[in-house]
């Protein structure tokens, strides 16, 4: 699946110019406040996710997995170290060209859908294929995730997992290199949860977009290529999953 | 300190700008009332505690002639207090260096002692010695206006004979509070002035010794003016009394309590608009205020307070906001209405200012804005409390909209524009009433600015459209028509338009009004009975043409009949038909053919005013003629009266407008601020939500703020509407005897009021734009609202 060619070992002080790295993270710490109130939500991660991949990041509450997922989507800088996606140095991007970052290439999916209220299903993921550079037709991204037939209906009108479907719908129709989804399944039950789960899996293998996603749901974890386990601010562990499971077939 | 309070102080920190925009409008409201209000109020109470002091007459009569021993005989009229005998001509005095002629009422004062009515408040110098018969005391107004003071001298014709006057002293009085000459509107203090002098000089002059030809009363408390004046009408008829007349008819205190009546009228109706439509915003503003505190309403429910507890808390929020606009309101209005009393009474020389405002106009200002605010805070408030504490700390769940039949038009909008229209459409209750907010703003500009328009077009009708001449002399005395002729010789007059004022009392039943009859020759063209619909009316040859004001205080119309009961000369009393109304803006005019006024008198034809259209060139020389000539008793100048219109009513109501004005554009900006800046809380969190999903900060606020302009626009052609509205009903409560000032808006008004309001709002997007750059990006990812 990889495209580049070369394949040197991760250089924390060049660009992730190595083959299927799409996002390399390097000496990232991350410090709220100051003084004696300074709160260390990040204390040196270093990260690569690859093309391709679907990563699941673990850990308790507090951990430091969103910081690190919010920085990896441009939503935030960290106090120290640098971040890369493919050429593009994040640390060092002005804020127009993190808008754009975020614009081209990546998706989001939230715990708590955010979809507006005002749009139906479709014209809430048109509202992000009219912005975007390559993006499929919307109906085309609602029935990625088996919403075909709700096209038409207001979130208002929705269950909570067909909205998170929506968003989810949202969040691939721009064909974005890098998906990020932050507790999708947190406000859903476990049948939803999974349906939303198997399409966030389908996107990641039919499209080949990377893909990362934050639970505290062990789980979930057996669906991802990789799992990085979180804890104080720390990666403590990575595990290799050669054998994912699909979704259909967890329980909790 | 309860948690509760410190959340509450947090709160109002948090909200700190809109804490002051609400406030600054609670304040504009409060602040043109209080202002107003105690301005009005101060002069009411300057001109009452004058009167009082100064001991100014009720009833005032004019005679030929009277013998001074006919004082007793009036005094003993009953309910009279105190009788005040004197002599009062009318002169021309020459000043040097002053070209014009000028117009000086010569009173007398009595050379040992105070009058008794009518006192003289003194300046400056000293009262006419005993025995020093070329010694005056000069009003105040007449000092300035010619830097004159004592030690310096002026001349007087003084029946026919110049006479050289010193200048003793300079005084007040409250007959002259108002100082004004026959027949101006407004006080022109070089071109009038009011000369007091010994009683025995003036009698000398006048040839008046052991006579009077003027006579002031007080009245005992409860008597009657009417009767009194009936009473000494009948006495001094035989001795050529013009008719005795209540103190609401003398002109100084005719026109200052008319004035006040316009006041009244500024004071009242247009803070009361401006009251109530801050009262009005800040109610919306509040609503919508607390609707966004619904989940910490419930998650403090949750804790175990009680509704009650609850709603007292956001009261107390709102109290606060509430009481800093007030006090704000309270502090400027007082300071205002203390500016504005001092400007005012400088137009009406009160010698001082009686500034003590009741707590009527804070309190009233007070309850109302409180009123308002506290109770747009308990429908929200009540909403939320009534909600289970679960529910409400839920955020609502996601309105349902609707697709809305936009036609082919909804296949082009993008989806951020969709959002603008179906967010509209959604709370079409919400988004009336900031359309309805704005509009209001501009309403009020509208009435605001709209004066200016209708002093203008008044003064264009009445003082270029229905007169033409330039000089307008007053003979002491009637004359024959041949007089015309004289004054056609005079140099520089291209043209002479004679004409007759008589002073009469109409009666229709029970109604009656002292005016006085227009003698108008059938061609009349410079000063023509004109209707202010724009055309000069013809004078029929029989019968009166009365301004439609008179009509309506007689209750008559065109083909009823009025008694004229003439005031002068043999006094006739004459039933006359009306035979025409006419529409004036100014004063209540009524106007007679010359020929049928002088057969009215029996009289030969006679004039005792003449219009002159004169050359520029040989203004000079004419008004060294007019100077000289013995018959002359004024000349009105119809560019000085003009003038002095402008510089006295039109100041007055410039610093009125302009004080609304900035009130108006207070209400602007804090109703686009606000709504705006709660849009913003309100979707916050959507907004963040685009961001994230890659909007730039132009696109976001592309959504935010193109609801706010959408609503603005339609809140335009709506305040111009309401504008005209609220300006039409205005108008029509600001009429008073003096003046009804015409509904005239300018198409500039308009657009003026709209500018201002797309500034406001222009201001108070930028402002939250700065809001929409700083919005929180990660907070959205996790936390709801």
């Amino acid at each position: 699946m990889s495209t580049a060619a070369d394949a040197q070992s991760p250089d924390p002080a060049e660009p992730a110019r190595t083959r299927g790295v799409t996002l390399r993270a390097c000496g990232l710490t991350k410090v709220y406040g100051s003084g004696e109130v300074a709160v260390h939500a990040l204390r040196g991660v270093d990260l690569d996710l690859y093309e391709s991949e679907l990563l699941v990041l673990l850990g308790a509450s507090g951990s430091g997995k969103s910081t690190l997922l919010n920085i990896l989507g441009g939503l935030d800088r960290p106090s120290d170290g640098r971040v890369w996606f493919r050429d593009l140095d994040l640390t060092a991007a002005s804020e127009s060209a993190l808008t754009r970052y975020r614009r081209d290439h990546v998706g989001f999916v939230f715990q708590f859908y955010n979809l507006m209220p005002s749009l139906t299903a479709l014209e809430n993921v048109a509202l992000v294929t009219e912005i975007a550079p390559k993006p499929m037709a919307p109906a085309e991204a609602l029935a990625l995730v088996g919403l075909e037939d709700r096209l038409n209906h207001f979130p208002a009108q929705l269950s909570g997992g067909e909205q998170q479907r929506v968003a989810i719908a949202r969040a691939i129709a721009k064909r974005p290199d890098v998906l990020l989804c932050d507790e999708p399944t947190g406000a859903l039950d476990s049948t939803t949860g999974i349906r939303v789960l198997e399409a966030i899996e389908s996107v990641n293998r039919n499209l080949g977009t990377t893909t990362a996603l934050i639970t505290h749901n062990a789980p979930i974890a057996s669906i991802a290529d990789r799992v990085v386990r979180f804890g104080d601010g720390h990666i403590v562990e990575v595990t290799e999953n050669p054998d994912r499971r699909p979704a259909h077939e967890l329980e909790w | 300190m309860r948690a509760l309070n410190r959340k509450l102080l947090r709160d109002l920190w948090r909200l700190r700008g809109q804490v002051l925009a609400i406030a600054l409008v609670i304040a504009s409201g409060v602040a043109v009332l209080v202002m107003s209000l105690t301005a009005l109020e101060a002069l009411q109470g300057t001109a009452e505690a004058y009167y009082e002091r100064y001991r100014f007459a009720q009833v005032f009569a004019s005679v030929k002639r009277a013998p001074e021993r006919l004082a007793s005989r009036i005094a003993a009229l009953p309910g009279v207090q105190a009788v005040e005998t004197r002599i009062v001509e009318l002169a021309i005095l020459d000043i040097e260096g002053f070209a014009e002629p000028v117009i000086g009422i010569l009173a007398s004062i009595p050379e040992r002692g105070e009058p008794q009515l009518n006192r003289l408040a003194l300046r400056q110098g000293r009262f006419v010695a005993p025995g020093r018969p070329d010694e005056v005391v000069i009003s105040e107004s007449f000092s300035e206006g010619h830097g004159l003071g004592p030690g310096d001298h002026l001349h007087a014709i003084m029946n026919g004979h110049k006479r050289r006057l010193d200048v003793v002293g300079v005084a007040l009085s409250p007959e002259y509070v108002y100082s004004i000459g026959p027949g101006a509107l407004m006080p022109d203090d070089q071109r009038f002035g009011v000369l007091w002098m010994g009683e025995e000089a003036l009698a000398a002059a006048y040839d008046l010794d052991g006579a009077f030809n003027d006579v002031a009363l007080s009245l005992l408390r409860g008597a009657a003016s009417e009767d009194v004046i009936d009473r000494l009408d009948l006495l001094l008829a035989r001795y050529g009394g013009i008719g005795a007349f209540d103190r609401k008819d003398q002109v100084s205190n005719w026109f200052v309590m008319n004035e006040l009546d316009q006041l009244k009228n500024l004071a009242t109706i247009l803070p009361t608009i401006f009251l109530s439509v801050a009262a009005f915003l800040t109610n919306m503003v509040l609503n919508r205020l607390i609707a966004i505190e619904r989940s910490e309403i419930g998650l403090v429910k949750a804790f175990g307070y009680s509704s009650l507890e609850i709603g007292w808390h956001y009261m107390k929020l709102v109290m606060a906001i509430a009481g800093l606009g007030i006090v704000i309101g309270w502090s400027l209005g007082s300071w205002l209405g203390n500016f504005l009393t001092e400007t005012l009474a400088e137009q009406y020389r009160f010698p001082f200012i009686y500034y003590r405002p009741g707590p009527a106009a804070y309190a009233i200002a007070a309850l109302v804005s409180l009123g308002a605010a506290l109770l747009g805070t308990w429908g929200a408030v009540r909403r939320a409390v009534a909600l289970p504490p679960a529910e409400a700390m839920q955020p609502p769940a996601p309105p349902l909209y609707r697709r809305t039949r936009m036609g082919a038009l909804a296949a082009r909008l993008d989806q951020p524009t969709r959002m603008i229209f179906r967010q509209i459409l959604r709370w079409p209750l919400r988004s009336a009433m900031t359309s309805l907010g704005v509009a209001l703003a501009i309403a009020v500009l509208i009435i605001s600015l709209h004066w200016l328009d209708s002093i203008t077009h008044m003064v264009q009708v009445y003082f270029f459209d229905a007169q033409h001449q330039d000089v307008t002399v007053a003979l002491v005395e009637p004359q024959s028509s041949v007089v015309t002729r004289e004054f056609a010789r005079l140099p520089g007059v291209l043209a002479v338009e004679p004409g007759r004022q008589l002073s009469v009392r109409f009666r229709s039943g029970q109604r009656e009004k002292r005016e006085s009859i227009s003698g108008l020759p059938r061609d009349a063209w410079m000063q023509p009975a004109y209707d202010a619909g724009g055309e000069a009316v013809a004078i029929p040859p029989e019968g009166l043409v009365l301004s439609k004001k008179l009509a309506e205080i007689l209750a008559v119309g065109r083909g009823d009949s009025v008694t004229v009961e003439v005031l002068e000369g043999r006094r006739p009393v004459r039933e006359v038909p009306v035979a025409g109304v006419v529409e004036t803006y100014i004063g209540t005019a009524a106007y007679m053919s010359l020929e049928a006024a002088n057969r009215m008198m029996r009289e030969r034809p006679s004039v005792d005013l003449l219009h002159l259209l004169v050359d520029p060139r040989q203004q000079a020389a004419l008004f060294a003629e007019l100077k000289e000539l013995p018959e002359v008793s004024a000349v009105m100048l119809r560019r000085a009266t003009v003038d002095k219109f402008y510089e006295t009513m039109a100041r007055i109501m410039y610093i009125f407008i302009t004080f609304y004005i900035v009130f108006a554009c207070t209400l602007a900006v804090g109703v686009a601020y606000n709504s705006a800046r709660i849009a913003l809380s309100e979707r916050g969190r959507e907004l963040a939500t685009l961001r994230v999903l890659g909007m730039s900060r132009l696109e976001i606020s592309y959504i935010l703020l193109g609801e706010v302009a959408i609503l603005v626009f339609i809140g335009l052609p709506l305040g111009c509407l309401c504008g005209a509205g609220l300006a039409w009903l205005v108008t029509d409560l600001f009429e008073t005897d003096l003046y009804r000032v015409p509904l005239v808006i300018e198409p500039s008004t308009f657009g003026y009021s709209i500018l201002i309001a797309v500034a406001a709002t222009v201001v108070s997007a930028a402002l939250v734009r700065r809001r929409v750059d700083r919005l929180d990006l990660i907070a959205v990812l996790k936390t709801r609202e």
